[in-house]
């Protein structure tokens, strides 16, 4: 059906991944690399296995068979893999009643960081939040919420960075500077997974793009292989039947 | 192809163990077929066992000589120590040890094996529970006497009903399955330390003395009628874990049924 | 830029845990507040039931401050592993390079520290209604049993808090799966308060305090082992 691009070092890999629920198969066989700098964008529509994906990678869910690694350990890996991984999912994972600087600091010591609060705050600025820092969270819009889970995701500048639907909530501004931390993990080499449904936003960032249904890869290409004008047309034919 | 993974490709192990459902129809036959055989769940052995249960009551009623002291009040003797010895040592500890088993296994029939065991043991607890006081109220002139293992008892018969309710609340299988065993497991280490506090709370606070008879000082013709009792209950206890076990096979069956229709 | 970073020890995890919950206790103060007015309220219905003349305050008292420290503390307990769900919290202690063991000994020893709390409320409260004379050192007996209760209670409650929580009963099935455990703690600490609140001396209840300390070790243990087989994985 594709054939699987293999970069020389791979911080991500799996091969054959599956993961079962109780009655049902999430993921049946995913092969994928990605290497230091580069972002593999997975496109899917609901249900897809985009979300257990993600979850497996960053350790929450063990691979029911296959292989996965990420920076070098293979899963499940148990605390040495999740030292490497951030994960922004559809939850904020902050605390309500937490200052941001608070939330940001206790992500930073459970990374047992040298200086948290140092780290902390130059998370927050990055994402252009430092001036709320001691708002609590609770006060804070939909959109600095989602620019504060970032900062807590990126405070101990992980080389696995897993996105869940990261754009959504966020306006101009905060997209903007989330595109520039994710643009630096890039290039400071970490390696980057992007899940979404909007094409625009995912094919930007990607090096290589992905589309998944029925918990597998139906296109897995090079980014530079894909045509942005006419992928939205083929991306509805790939996963029409139950988009 | 509209129903993707689930049970199509994940195959199941039916009650007797051999089976493999493949997909498609035959899988649809090889299911039908594992529900007739499991549709009547109560075997020979629960007649067997009903029979026994006749026989027994029928032995410590007109076969067993009627006690000096306490009178035929005593007979309740026959019923409520073998159900209180089963229920403990046969439905309670099966539950705690399945669980353990479960979690490092993971083989949901082990799950299945401790839910039926606690069931049964919910039954065989409520047993005691009811003939104790019945025993007590002739004999030491009180329905509840705080005598320790009755106390003990009731605890347990609350924890198998916390576990019960546990269950009715957790909807995912595995779940269900992980909360269970932990629960079980926990109040397996829990038992000794109820039966040591009400042990102490008695020796703190004397009750009336009561003799009991005991097992090794019984004449021996109610010695044999214990004896028959206890393998009565013995053989009640696993004729009920059987059809209650096959019955749980068949609910996940006709539950997986039910689910492969659906995508997710 | 990668800050240095070495993977905190269990203890020192744990710890974060603890002081992160406090905090947001701290700052809500809203678990702390309705265990306290629990407290209170719950020493005066006992007060407004009693016959003063049909039973000693000092046969009541003892069984009065159980019961009600038994009930404070499940309402602490709820709220431990709730704060966690609403916006997933837990997944950040889930995927931080920590031992889950860790993420249960933080969330326990700030329970453990919430229900102290609640105790030190609790105790004074039913000397004052209940008229007790106590000298210092009944008051250090019954804080040194409360603290040996509190233990093993707050070890299997947050292991029940975490499970309670991801159920369709959600807080209301805590009770009914706590309950039966605190039974033994809640007897041996009674009884040992009755012989403290008589002035007779806490080594009569030896047996008491035995059993109290072996349910700590066995329960913080096997609660310990039993939380990571609680989550999915």
């Amino acid at each position: 059906m594709h054939s699987v691009p293999t970069p020389p070092v791979a911080t991500i890999e799996t091969r054959g991944l599956i993961r079962r629920f109780d009655r049902r198969e999430a993921l049946s066989g995913v092969d994928l690399t990605v290497a230091p700098g580069d972002c593999l964008a997975v496109f899917g529509p609901n249900g897809a296995g985009k979300t257990t994906l993600l979850r497996v990678l960053a350790g929450l869910l063990d691979p029911s068979g296959g292989t996965a690694s990420v920076a070098g350990v293979s899963l499940p890996g148990g605390v040495s893999a999740r030292a490497q991984v951030g994960l922004i999912s559809h939850h904020t994972m902050l605390y309500p009643a937490l200052t941001a600087r608070e939330n940001v600091e206790f992500a930073a010591r459970l990374h047992g960081l040298a200086s948290p609060r140092v780290s902390a705050e130059s998370a927050l600025a990055r994402l252009g939040v430092m001036d709320r820092a001691d708002s609590p969270v609770r006060v804070l819009s939909r959109g600095l919420q989602q620019r504060v889970s970032i900062a807590r995701a990126f405070v101990h500048a992980p080389r696995v960075v897993l996105l869940d639907e990261p754009y959504t909530g966020l306006d101009a501004v905060g997209a903007a500077a989330l595109s520039d931390a994710l643009a630096e993990l890039k290039s400071d080499g970490a390696a980057l997974i992007l899940v979404t449904h909007h094409l625009d936003e995912g094919l930007v960032l990607a090096t290589y793009v992905a589309v998944m249904r029925e918990g597998r890869f139906v296109r897995y290409d090079r980014r530079d292989a894909i045509d942005a004008a006419t992928f939205s047309a083929e991306y509805r034919a790939l996963v029409g039947a139950v988009a | 192809m509209g129903a993707i993974a689930g049970t199509e490709r994940s195959p199941r192990l039916d009650a007797s163990g051999g089976l493999l459902f493949g997909g498609g129809p035959e899988g649809d036959a090889a299911r039908g077929a594992a529900l007739r055989q499991l549709s009547r769940p109560f075997g020979w052995l629960a007649w067997v066992a009903v029979v026994a249960f006749i026989g027994d009551c029928v032995r410590i009623a007109y076969f067993t000589p009627i006690e000096a002291s306490q009178g035929p009040a005593q007979k309740i003797f026959y019923i409520h120590v073998p159900a209180a010895i089963t229920a403990l040592y046969l439905a309670f500890a099966l539950m705690a040890v399945a669980s353990v088993l479960y979690l490092w296994l993971r083989d949901p029939k082990l799950d299945r094996v401790a839910e039926c065991a606690a069931e049964v043991g919910l039954a065989f607890t409520t047993i005691v529970l009811v003939t104790g006081p019945l025993w007590a109220k002739p004999v030491w002139g009180t329905w509840w006497s705080g005598d320790a293992r009755l106390t003990s008892t009731l605890f347990l018969w609350l924890i198998i009903l916390a576990y019960l309710i546990l269950r009715q609340a957790v909807e995912d299988r595995a779940q269900r399955a992980r909360y269970s065993a932990v629960l079980a497991i926990l109040a397996g280490l829990l038992i000794p330390f109820i039966h040591l506090s009400v042990y102490l709370f008695r020796t703190l606070h004397p009750q009336p003395i009561v003799l009991k008879p005991s097992a090794p000082s019984l004449p021996s013709e109610m010695l044999t009628t214990l004896m028959i009792s206890f393998a009565t209950f013995v053989l009640l206890f696993v004729a009920l874990l059987r059809a209650r076990y096959r019955l749980a096979t068949i609910a996940d069956l006709v539950e997986d049924g039910a689910s492969s229709g659906r995508a997710d | 830029m990668t800050p240095p970073a070495v993977t905190p020890g269990v203890l020192a995890a744990a710890w974060t845990i603890a002081r992160k919950d406090l905090t947001v206790e701290l700052r809500t103060r809203a678990a702390f507040l309705s265990a306290a007015v629990f407290t209170v309220l719950a020493a005066a219905i006992f007060l407004y039931t009693w016959d003063p003349t049909a039973v000693a305050a000092i046969d009541l008292a003892p069984g009065v401050l159980w019961v009600i420290f038994t009930f404070s503390g499940l309402l602490g307990l709820n709220r431990s592993f709730g704060a966690e769900l609403a916006d997933r919290a837990i997944d950040g202690l889930l995927i931080a390079p920590i031992s889950r063991e860790a993420v249960f000994l933080g969330k326990a020893l700030a329970n453990l520290i919430f229900v102290l709390g609640v105790q030190v409320v609790a105790i004074p409260i039913v000397v004052l209604f209940y008229n007790l004379s106590l000298g210092w050192g009944a008051v250090a007996a019954i804080a040194g049993v409360a603290v040996l209760a509190a233990t093993g209670m707050v070890a299997v409650g947050t292991l029940f808090s975490a499970m309670a929580v991801n159920t369709r009963l959600a807080e209301l099935l805590l009770p009914v799966l706590a309950l039966p455990f605190f039974v033994p703690v809640v007897t041996a600490a009674a009884q040992a308060t009755v012989l403290v609140v008589n002035g007779r001396p806490l080594s009569g209840a030896l047996d008491w305090i035995r059993l109290l300390v072996a349910f700590d070790l066995v329960f913080v243990a096997a609660c310990t082992v039993a939380y990571p087989f609680t989550i999915e994985r």
